[in-house]
Protein backbone atom coordinates (compact mmCIF):
# COMPACT_ATOMS: atom_id res chain seq x y z
CA UNK A 1 0.00 0.00 0.00
CA UNK A 2 1.81 3.54 -1.24
CA UNK A 3 1.64 6.52 0.86
CA UNK A 4 -1.15 8.72 -0.47
CA UNK A 5 0.09 11.72 -2.31
CA UNK A 6 -0.61 15.43 -1.31
CA UNK A 7 1.44 18.32 -1.11
CA UNK A 8 -1.05 21.05 -2.31
CA UNK A 9 -1.28 24.13 -0.67
CA UNK A 10 -4.56 25.13 -2.05
CA UNK A 11 -7.58 23.21 -3.80
CA UNK A 12 -9.01 25.39 -6.49
CA UNK A 13 -10.11 22.92 -9.03
CA UNK A 14 -10.31 19.81 -9.83
CA UNK A 15 -8.03 20.30 -13.06
CA UNK A 16 -4.95 20.05 -11.12
CA UNK A 17 -5.58 16.65 -9.66
CA UNK A 18 -4.18 13.82 -10.02
CA UNK A 19 -5.56 10.39 -9.36
CA UNK A 20 -3.11 9.57 -6.51
CA UNK A 21 -4.34 13.02 -4.68
CA UNK A 22 -7.95 12.40 -5.41
CA UNK A 23 -7.56 8.74 -3.98
CA UNK A 24 -5.87 10.42 -0.76
CA UNK A 25 -8.79 12.63 -0.42
CA UNK A 26 -11.42 9.92 -0.78
CA UNK A 27 -9.13 7.80 1.74
CA UNK A 28 -9.26 10.03 4.19
CA UNK A 29 -13.32 11.05 3.50
CA UNK A 30 -14.21 7.47 3.90
CA UNK A 31 -12.39 7.06 7.54
CA UNK A 32 -14.25 10.56 8.66
CA UNK A 33 -17.60 8.90 8.01
CA UNK A 34 -17.29 7.17 10.98
CA UNK A 35 -16.91 10.20 13.16
CA UNK A 36 -20.19 11.70 11.86
CA UNK A 37 -22.13 8.37 12.99
CA UNK A 38 -20.60 8.74 16.94
CA UNK A 39 -22.10 10.24 19.84
CA UNK A 40 -19.15 12.29 20.26
CA UNK A 41 -19.00 14.05 16.74
CA UNK A 42 -15.50 15.76 17.03
CA UNK A 43 -11.80 14.67 16.29
CA UNK A 44 -9.35 17.22 17.99
CA UNK A 45 -6.77 17.14 15.04
CA UNK A 46 -7.31 21.04 13.75
CA UNK A 47 -7.31 22.37 17.20
CA UNK A 48 -5.84 26.08 17.43
CA UNK A 49 -6.39 26.35 13.14
CA UNK A 50 -8.75 29.35 12.49
CA UNK A 51 -10.61 28.73 9.03
CA UNK A 52 -12.41 31.76 7.30
CA UNK A 53 -15.39 31.01 5.19
CA UNK A 54 -15.75 33.65 3.24
CA UNK A 55 -18.81 33.85 1.05
CA UNK A 56 -19.42 36.37 -2.15
CA UNK A 57 -22.70 34.55 -2.92
CA UNK A 58 -25.02 33.12 -0.69
CA UNK A 59 -24.37 30.01 -0.55
CA UNK A 60 -26.25 28.22 3.03
CA UNK A 61 -25.43 24.49 2.01
CA UNK A 62 -21.95 24.57 0.71
CA UNK A 63 -21.31 26.92 3.59
CA UNK A 64 -22.87 25.15 6.55
CA UNK A 65 -21.02 22.02 5.39
CA UNK A 66 -17.71 23.96 5.54
CA UNK A 67 -18.65 25.53 8.65
CA UNK A 68 -20.01 21.73 10.35
CA UNK A 69 -16.51 20.09 9.05
CA UNK A 70 -14.44 22.33 10.38
CA UNK A 71 -15.72 21.81 14.01
CA UNK A 72 -15.83 18.61 13.79
CA UNK A 73 -12.32 18.98 13.40
CA UNK A 74 -12.21 20.85 16.47
CA UNK A 75 -11.13 24.20 14.20
CA UNK A 76 -12.48 27.64 15.08
CA UNK A 77 -14.47 28.54 12.06
CA UNK A 78 -15.79 32.59 11.02
CA UNK A 79 -17.93 32.94 8.59
CA UNK A 80 -17.83 36.59 6.69
CA UNK A 81 -20.45 36.83 4.28
CA UNK A 82 -19.46 39.74 1.84
CA UNK A 83 -21.86 41.90 -0.23
CA UNK A 84 -20.27 42.45 -3.40
CA UNK A 85 -22.78 44.58 -5.26
CA UNK A 86 -22.06 47.98 -3.62
CA UNK A 87 -18.12 48.11 -4.06
CA UNK A 88 -15.82 47.57 -7.09
CA UNK A 89 -14.66 44.09 -7.31
CA UNK A 90 -10.76 45.37 -7.05
CA UNK A 91 -11.31 47.48 -4.27
CA UNK A 92 -13.35 44.73 -1.83
CA UNK A 93 -11.26 41.73 -2.63
CA UNK A 94 -7.76 44.08 -1.66
CA UNK A 95 -9.97 45.47 1.48
CA UNK A 96 -10.51 41.69 2.06
CA UNK A 97 -7.17 40.60 1.39
CA UNK A 98 -5.59 43.20 4.04
CA UNK A 99 -8.64 42.05 6.98
CA UNK A 100 -7.33 38.08 6.42
CA UNK A 101 -4.05 38.87 6.62
CA UNK A 102 -4.17 40.36 10.30
CA UNK A 103 -6.74 37.75 11.20
CA UNK A 104 -3.81 35.26 10.37
CA UNK A 105 -5.98 32.05 9.21
CA UNK A 106 -4.64 28.79 8.47
CA UNK A 107 -7.20 28.46 5.87
CA UNK A 108 -9.63 30.17 3.83
CA UNK A 109 -12.34 28.81 2.23
CA UNK A 110 -13.80 30.98 -0.84
CA UNK A 111 -16.78 31.23 -2.89
CA UNK A 112 -16.74 34.25 -5.35
CA UNK A 113 -18.52 34.94 -8.38
CA UNK A 114 -14.88 35.04 -10.59
CA UNK A 115 -12.23 32.94 -10.59
CA UNK A 116 -9.68 34.98 -10.47
CA UNK A 117 -10.71 35.87 -7.29
CA UNK A 118 -9.10 32.70 -6.08
CA UNK A 119 -6.15 33.39 -7.76
CA UNK A 120 -5.24 36.53 -6.51
CA UNK A 121 -5.62 35.37 -3.21
CA UNK A 122 -4.01 32.38 -3.82
CA UNK A 123 -0.69 34.42 -4.12
CA UNK A 124 -1.57 37.17 -2.20
CA UNK A 125 -2.19 34.92 1.22
CA UNK A 126 -0.10 32.44 3.40
CA UNK A 127 -3.12 30.72 4.08
CA UNK A 128 -4.24 27.39 2.41
CA UNK A 129 -7.65 28.16 0.28
CA UNK A 130 -10.16 25.65 -0.97
CA UNK A 131 -12.51 26.78 -3.48
CA UNK A 132 -16.07 26.61 -2.86
CA UNK A 133 -17.47 27.64 -6.33
CA UNK A 134 -16.04 30.54 -8.40
CA UNK A 135 -18.93 31.32 -11.46
CA UNK A 136 -19.26 29.06 -13.90
CA UNK A 137 -15.47 27.79 -13.38
CA UNK A 138 -15.35 24.65 -10.94
CA UNK A 139 -16.44 23.44 -7.77
CA UNK A 140 -13.83 20.96 -6.27
CA UNK A 141 -15.32 19.80 -3.01
CA UNK A 142 -18.84 18.61 -4.83
CA UNK A 143 -17.30 17.14 -7.51
CA UNK A 144 -15.10 14.90 -4.74
CA UNK A 145 -18.01 14.04 -2.37
CA UNK A 146 -19.48 12.77 -5.85
CA UNK A 147 -16.93 10.85 -6.66
CA UNK A 148 -16.50 9.52 -2.94
CA UNK A 149 -20.79 8.35 -3.28
CA UNK A 150 -19.88 6.89 -7.00
CA UNK A 151 -16.73 4.95 -5.67
CA UNK A 152 -19.23 3.73 -2.79
CA UNK A 153 -21.27 2.22 -5.23
CA UNK A 154 -18.87 0.66 -7.59
CA UNK A 155 -19.26 -2.69 -6.55
CA UNK A 156 -23.06 -2.93 -6.61
CA UNK A 157 -22.89 -1.73 -9.93
CA UNK A 158 -20.32 -4.57 -10.63
CA UNK A 159 -17.32 -2.19 -10.95
CA UNK A 160 -13.93 -2.70 -9.93
CA UNK A 161 -13.02 0.80 -10.40
CA UNK A 162 -13.96 4.08 -12.68
CA UNK A 163 -12.43 2.67 -15.63
CA UNK A 164 -15.37 2.09 -17.92
CA UNK A 165 -17.90 3.18 -15.71
CA UNK A 166 -20.67 5.89 -17.63
CA UNK A 167 -21.28 8.88 -16.35
CA UNK A 168 -24.05 10.44 -17.79
CA UNK A 169 -24.53 14.17 -16.37
CA UNK A 170 -27.83 15.25 -17.71
CA UNK A 171 -28.90 19.52 -18.02
CA UNK A 172 -27.70 22.91 -17.99
CA UNK A 173 -23.93 21.82 -18.14
CA UNK A 174 -23.18 25.50 -19.98
CA UNK A 175 -23.87 27.09 -16.54
CA UNK A 176 -22.67 24.23 -13.93
CA UNK A 177 -19.69 24.24 -12.19
CA UNK A 178 -20.49 21.60 -10.96
CA UNK A 179 -20.58 19.83 -14.37
CA UNK A 180 -17.38 21.16 -14.94
CA UNK A 181 -15.44 19.64 -12.35
CA UNK A 182 -17.34 16.10 -11.55
CA UNK A 183 -16.20 15.96 -15.43
CA UNK A 184 -12.84 16.80 -14.99
CA UNK A 185 -12.54 14.74 -11.73
CA UNK A 186 -14.18 11.49 -13.56
CA UNK A 187 -11.90 11.94 -16.62
CA UNK A 188 -8.86 11.69 -14.32
CA UNK A 189 -10.40 9.01 -12.69
CA UNK A 190 -10.70 7.02 -16.12
CA UNK A 191 -14.75 6.71 -16.42
CA UNK A 192 -16.39 8.13 -19.80
CA UNK A 193 -18.65 10.65 -18.65
CA UNK A 194 -21.73 12.39 -21.36
CA UNK A 195 -22.88 15.73 -21.19
CA UNK A 196 -27.14 14.84 -21.84
CA UNK A 197 -28.79 18.54 -22.85
CA UNK A 198 -30.26 20.95 -25.40
CA UNK A 199 -27.51 22.48 -27.27
CA UNK A 200 -27.67 25.95 -26.08
CA UNK A 201 -26.88 24.24 -22.31
CA UNK A 202 -23.85 22.74 -23.46
CA UNK A 203 -20.99 24.53 -23.01
CA UNK A 204 -19.19 25.00 -26.59
CA UNK A 205 -16.39 22.54 -27.76
CA UNK A 206 -17.11 20.41 -24.79
CA UNK A 207 -15.73 17.36 -25.93
CA UNK A 208 -12.28 19.24 -26.18
CA UNK A 209 -12.19 21.08 -23.40
CA UNK A 210 -13.73 18.44 -21.02
CA UNK A 211 -12.89 15.63 -22.62
CA UNK A 212 -16.83 14.27 -22.34
CA UNK A 213 -19.22 12.76 -25.16
CA UNK A 214 -22.34 15.24 -25.93
CA UNK A 215 -25.79 13.65 -26.28
CA UNK A 216 -28.49 15.92 -27.45
CA UNK A 217 -31.27 13.11 -26.90
CA UNK A 218 -32.35 12.56 -23.49
CA UNK A 219 -32.57 8.38 -24.09
CA UNK A 220 -29.63 8.08 -25.92
CA UNK A 221 -27.52 10.25 -23.20
CA UNK A 222 -28.99 7.67 -20.32
CA UNK A 223 -28.47 4.32 -22.65
CA UNK A 224 -26.46 1.86 -20.48
CA UNK A 225 -24.89 4.70 -17.83
CA UNK A 226 -24.08 3.88 -14.60
CA UNK A 227 -24.09 6.73 -13.08
CA UNK A 228 -27.18 9.15 -13.92
CA UNK A 229 -26.39 12.72 -12.03
CA UNK A 230 -29.26 15.57 -12.80
CA UNK A 231 -28.14 19.16 -12.88
CA UNK A 232 -30.25 21.90 -11.41
CA UNK A 233 -31.65 23.77 -14.05
CA UNK A 234 -30.26 27.38 -12.57
CA UNK A 235 -33.81 29.01 -12.81
CA UNK A 236 -32.28 32.43 -11.65
CA UNK A 237 -29.63 32.71 -14.43
CA UNK A 238 -32.29 31.96 -17.07
CA UNK A 239 -33.44 35.04 -17.59
CA UNK A 240 -32.00 35.65 -20.85
CA UNK A 241 -34.26 32.83 -22.58
CA UNK A 242 -32.20 29.74 -22.54
CA UNK A 243 -35.47 27.85 -22.44
CA UNK A 244 -39.10 28.11 -23.66
CA UNK A 245 -40.62 27.25 -20.92
CA UNK A 246 -39.71 25.45 -17.13
CA UNK A 247 -43.20 22.82 -18.11
CA UNK A 248 -41.65 21.93 -21.71
CA UNK A 249 -37.95 21.41 -19.80
CA UNK A 250 -39.19 18.69 -18.22
CA UNK A 251 -41.16 17.23 -20.77
CA UNK A 252 -37.85 16.92 -23.09
CA UNK A 253 -35.36 16.53 -20.70
CA UNK A 254 -37.22 15.55 -17.03
CA UNK A 255 -35.59 12.67 -15.73
CA UNK A 256 -38.22 10.26 -14.66
CA UNK A 257 -38.30 6.80 -14.16
CA UNK A 258 -39.26 5.16 -17.95
CA UNK A 259 -36.62 6.80 -18.95
CA UNK A 260 -33.80 5.56 -16.66
CA UNK A 261 -34.86 2.14 -17.82
CA UNK A 262 -32.93 2.63 -20.50
CA UNK A 263 -29.51 2.75 -17.90
CA UNK A 264 -27.69 -0.21 -16.62
CA UNK A 265 -29.14 -2.01 -14.21
CA UNK A 266 -28.68 -1.19 -10.56
CA UNK A 267 -28.08 2.64 -11.86
CA UNK A 268 -27.78 5.43 -9.31
CA UNK A 269 -29.25 9.55 -9.48
CA UNK A 270 -27.52 12.05 -7.98
CA UNK A 271 -28.39 15.72 -7.75
CA UNK A 272 -26.03 18.26 -6.52
CA UNK A 273 -29.18 20.06 -4.56
CA UNK A 274 -31.18 22.20 -4.38
CA UNK A 275 -33.18 20.04 -6.31
CA UNK A 276 -36.18 21.72 -8.42
CA UNK A 277 -38.63 18.97 -8.02
CA UNK A 278 -40.57 18.35 -11.63
CA UNK A 279 -38.28 20.38 -13.50
CA UNK A 280 -34.81 18.37 -13.99
CA UNK A 281 -35.68 15.32 -12.40
CA UNK A 282 -39.85 13.88 -11.47
CA UNK A 283 -40.04 14.09 -7.84
CA UNK A 284 -40.69 10.58 -7.12
CA UNK A 285 -37.09 9.70 -8.76
CA UNK A 286 -35.74 12.37 -5.97
CA UNK A 287 -37.10 9.87 -2.90
CA UNK A 288 -36.50 6.77 -4.49
CA UNK A 289 -34.46 4.64 -2.20
CA UNK A 290 -33.70 2.39 -4.60
CA UNK A 291 -31.69 4.69 -7.35
CA UNK A 292 -31.50 8.10 -5.47
CA UNK A 293 -28.15 8.52 -3.61
CA UNK A 294 -28.96 12.45 -3.21
CA UNK A 295 -28.95 11.93 0.75
CA UNK A 296 -25.83 10.27 0.83
CA UNK A 297 -24.33 12.93 -0.95
CA UNK A 298 -25.19 15.07 1.36
CA UNK A 299 -23.19 12.99 3.85
CA UNK A 300 -20.64 12.75 1.88
CA UNK A 301 -19.92 16.51 1.41
CA UNK A 302 -19.51 16.58 5.23
CA UNK A 303 -16.68 13.88 5.09
CA UNK A 304 -14.93 15.08 2.18
CA UNK A 305 -14.61 19.04 3.54
CA UNK A 306 -13.54 17.45 6.73
CA UNK A 307 -10.57 15.78 4.65
CA UNK A 308 -9.93 18.37 2.34
CA UNK A 309 -9.19 20.84 5.56
CA UNK A 310 -7.18 17.64 6.97
CA UNK A 311 -4.90 17.71 3.88
CA UNK A 312 -4.62 21.08 3.35
CA UNK A 313 -4.03 22.38 6.94
CA UNK A 314 -1.57 19.34 7.08
CA UNK A 315 0.60 21.05 4.25
CA UNK A 316 0.14 24.49 5.44
CA UNK A 317 1.24 23.60 9.21
CA UNK A 318 4.52 22.27 7.73
CA UNK A 319 5.42 25.23 6.26
CA UNK B 1 13.89 11.19 7.76
CA UNK B 2 15.57 10.04 4.73
CA UNK B 3 17.02 6.06 4.21
CA UNK B 4 20.12 6.16 3.30
CA UNK B 5 21.34 2.78 4.66
CA UNK B 6 19.06 0.03 6.17
CA UNK B 7 20.01 -2.97 7.75
CA UNK B 8 17.95 -5.02 9.30
CA UNK B 9 17.45 -7.77 12.27
CA UNK B 10 14.26 -10.17 13.31
CA UNK B 11 14.20 -9.37 16.54
CA UNK B 12 11.31 -12.15 17.03
CA UNK B 13 10.74 -14.85 14.62
CA UNK B 14 7.49 -16.18 13.73
CA UNK B 15 7.72 -18.54 16.70
CA UNK B 16 8.85 -16.46 19.18
CA UNK B 17 6.29 -13.91 18.51
CA UNK B 18 3.45 -16.61 18.55
CA UNK B 19 5.12 -17.92 22.20
CA UNK B 20 5.02 -14.15 23.20
CA UNK B 21 1.29 -13.35 22.73
CA UNK B 22 0.36 -16.90 24.01
CA UNK B 23 2.64 -16.06 27.20
CA UNK B 24 0.38 -12.43 27.31
CA UNK B 25 -2.48 -14.08 26.61
CA UNK B 26 -1.70 -16.53 29.21
CA UNK B 27 -0.58 -13.86 31.92
CA UNK B 28 -4.03 -11.94 30.92
CA UNK B 29 -6.28 -14.56 31.44
CA UNK B 30 -5.07 -15.03 35.18
CA UNK B 31 -6.09 -11.42 36.04
CA UNK B 32 -9.67 -11.86 34.33
CA UNK B 33 -12.10 -11.95 36.97
CA UNK B 34 -14.94 -10.74 35.02
CA UNK B 35 -14.83 -11.83 31.56
CA UNK B 36 -18.21 -10.37 30.47
CA UNK B 37 -16.71 -6.78 31.14
CA UNK B 38 -13.99 -7.61 29.23
CA UNK B 39 -13.67 -5.78 25.76
CA UNK B 40 -10.67 -6.24 23.40
CA UNK B 41 -9.31 -2.70 21.42
CA UNK B 42 -5.90 -3.36 19.01
CA UNK B 43 -4.63 0.24 17.99
CA UNK B 44 -4.40 0.43 13.87
CA UNK B 45 -2.59 -1.43 12.45
CA UNK B 46 0.22 -3.10 14.37
CA UNK B 47 -2.11 -3.29 17.63
CA UNK B 48 -4.98 -4.39 15.76
CA UNK B 49 -2.79 -8.04 14.75
CA UNK B 50 -1.75 -8.66 18.04
CA UNK B 51 -4.82 -7.88 19.50
CA UNK B 52 -6.58 -10.45 17.26
CA UNK B 53 -3.65 -12.99 17.49
CA UNK B 54 -4.15 -12.79 21.80
CA UNK B 55 -8.10 -13.19 20.91
CA UNK B 56 -7.41 -16.53 19.41
CA UNK B 57 -5.86 -17.77 22.52
CA UNK B 58 -7.94 -15.57 25.12
CA UNK B 59 -11.50 -16.84 23.73
CA UNK B 60 -10.62 -20.76 24.03
CA UNK B 61 -9.44 -20.25 27.22
CA UNK B 62 -12.07 -17.49 28.83
CA UNK B 63 -14.50 -19.68 27.18
CA UNK B 64 -16.42 -16.77 25.24
CA UNK B 65 -16.12 -14.70 22.62
CA UNK B 66 -14.15 -11.41 23.62
CA UNK B 67 -15.93 -8.64 21.65
CA UNK B 68 -13.42 -6.77 19.54
CA UNK B 69 -12.84 -3.05 18.22
CA UNK B 70 -10.09 -1.47 16.38
CA UNK B 71 -8.87 2.23 16.92
CA UNK B 72 -7.54 4.58 14.09
CA UNK B 73 -5.98 6.98 16.20
CA UNK B 74 -4.60 9.37 13.08
CA UNK B 75 -7.26 12.02 13.70
CA UNK B 76 -5.64 12.03 17.49
CA UNK B 77 -2.20 12.57 16.48
CA UNK B 78 -0.27 15.36 18.09
CA UNK B 79 2.13 15.87 15.33
CA UNK B 80 0.06 17.35 12.38
CA UNK B 81 2.49 19.57 11.92
CA UNK B 82 5.55 17.51 11.85
CA UNK B 83 3.94 14.77 10.36
CA UNK B 84 2.97 16.79 6.71
CA UNK B 85 -0.42 15.83 4.82
CA UNK B 86 0.40 12.18 4.05
CA UNK B 87 -0.44 10.09 6.71
CA UNK B 88 -2.42 6.94 5.48
CA UNK B 89 -5.50 6.95 6.80
CA UNK B 90 -7.34 3.90 8.47
CA UNK B 91 -10.64 3.19 9.61
CA UNK B 92 -12.18 3.17 13.60
CA UNK B 93 -14.10 -0.20 14.47
CA UNK B 94 -15.52 -0.11 17.54
CA UNK B 95 -19.62 -0.48 17.36
CA UNK B 96 -19.48 -2.17 20.79
CA UNK B 97 -21.01 -0.37 23.77
CA UNK B 98 -17.52 0.11 26.29
CA UNK B 99 -19.23 2.37 28.82
CA UNK B 100 -18.42 0.78 32.08
CA UNK B 101 -16.13 -2.28 30.63
CA UNK B 102 -12.82 -2.79 31.37
CA UNK B 103 -10.88 -2.23 28.31
CA UNK B 104 -7.34 -4.12 26.94
CA UNK B 105 -6.20 -2.13 24.37
CA UNK B 106 -3.55 -3.53 22.30
CA UNK B 107 -0.30 -2.03 20.94
CA UNK B 108 2.29 -3.98 19.26
CA UNK B 109 5.32 -1.58 20.32
CA UNK B 110 5.57 0.93 22.80
CA UNK B 111 7.81 3.75 22.47
CA UNK B 112 7.19 7.20 22.95
CA UNK B 113 3.50 7.13 24.51
CA UNK B 114 2.01 9.78 22.23
CA UNK B 115 0.18 6.83 20.65
CA UNK B 116 -1.35 5.47 23.23
CA UNK B 117 -2.44 9.12 24.31
CA UNK B 118 -3.83 9.71 21.30
CA UNK B 119 -5.67 6.43 21.61
CA UNK B 120 -7.11 6.93 25.07
CA UNK B 121 -8.07 10.49 24.00
CA UNK B 122 -10.12 8.65 20.88
CA UNK B 123 -11.47 5.99 23.15
CA UNK B 124 -12.76 8.24 25.68
CA UNK B 125 -15.13 9.59 22.62
CA UNK B 126 -16.64 6.69 22.29
CA UNK B 127 -17.84 6.20 26.48
CA UNK B 128 -16.48 5.96 29.82
CA UNK B 129 -14.96 2.81 30.16
CA UNK B 130 -14.15 1.42 33.81
CA UNK B 131 -10.62 1.29 33.18
CA UNK B 132 -8.38 0.37 30.71
CA UNK B 133 -5.17 -2.28 30.62
CA UNK B 134 -2.44 -1.65 28.23
CA UNK B 135 -1.12 -4.64 26.70
CA UNK B 136 2.37 -4.53 24.12
CA UNK B 137 4.24 -6.76 21.96
CA UNK B 138 7.19 -4.81 23.09
CA UNK B 139 8.36 -1.99 25.03
CA UNK B 140 11.22 -0.63 23.43
CA UNK B 141 11.91 2.46 26.40
CA UNK B 142 11.99 5.61 25.10
CA UNK B 143 9.03 7.11 27.12
CA UNK B 144 8.38 11.18 26.66
CA UNK B 145 5.06 10.92 28.35
CA UNK B 146 4.16 8.95 32.12
CA UNK B 147 2.65 5.93 30.26
CA UNK B 148 3.44 2.47 31.31
CA UNK B 149 1.81 -1.23 30.07
CA UNK B 150 0.52 -3.35 32.47
CA UNK B 151 1.54 -6.48 29.96
CA UNK B 152 5.10 -6.27 28.10
CA UNK B 153 5.83 -9.76 25.69
CA UNK B 154 8.97 -8.39 25.13
CA UNK B 155 11.26 -5.39 26.44
CA UNK B 156 13.84 -3.98 24.87
CA UNK B 157 16.21 -0.56 25.45
CA UNK B 158 16.72 0.59 21.85
CA UNK B 159 18.84 4.23 20.87
CA UNK B 160 15.87 5.60 18.47
CA UNK B 161 17.14 5.60 15.75
CA UNK B 162 15.22 2.14 14.89
CA UNK B 163 11.72 1.42 13.78
CA UNK B 164 10.59 -1.75 15.13
CA UNK B 165 8.02 -3.49 13.05
CA UNK B 166 5.41 -6.53 12.64
CA UNK B 167 5.72 -8.54 9.21
CA UNK B 168 4.01 -10.60 8.08
CA UNK B 169 5.98 -12.96 6.22
CA UNK B 170 3.27 -15.95 5.18
CA UNK B 171 -0.61 -15.61 5.60
CA UNK B 172 -1.35 -15.69 9.83
CA UNK B 173 2.78 -15.81 10.33
CA UNK B 174 4.18 -12.72 11.88
CA UNK B 175 7.93 -11.79 13.07
CA UNK B 176 9.03 -8.85 14.78
CA UNK B 177 11.98 -7.06 12.86
CA UNK B 178 14.16 -3.76 13.89
CA UNK B 179 15.68 -1.92 10.89
CA UNK B 180 18.19 0.63 11.79
CA UNK B 181 18.14 4.05 10.26
CA UNK B 182 20.96 6.32 9.72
Amino acid sequence: MGTPLWNRKHLLGMADLTREEIHSILEAAASLREVNRREIKKVPTLRGKTIINLFYENSTRTRTSFELAGKRMSADVINMSVASSSVKKGETLVDTLATLHAMNPDLVVIRHPESGAQEFLARHLDAALVNAGDGRHEHPTQALLDLLTINDHLPLLGRAGFEGLIVAVCGDSLHSRVARSIALGLRTMGAEVRFVGPPGLIPPHAEEAFGVRVFHHLEQGLANAHVVMALRLQLERMNVGFIPSVREYFTFWGLTRSRLAKAAPNVIVMHPGPVNRGVEIASELVDDPECSVILEQVANGLAVRMAVLYRLCGVGGGR
Amino acid sequence: MTLVNAREEILLSAQETRAAIHLLADQICADITQPKKRVMVGIRRGGAVVAQLLRERLNPLLGLELPMGSLDITFYRDDLRTIGPNPVVGATDLTMQIDDKRIILVDDVLFTGRTIRAALNALFDYGRPEAVDLVVLVDRGGRQLPIQPDYAGHILATGGRDSIKLVESQPGEWHLVRRWLE
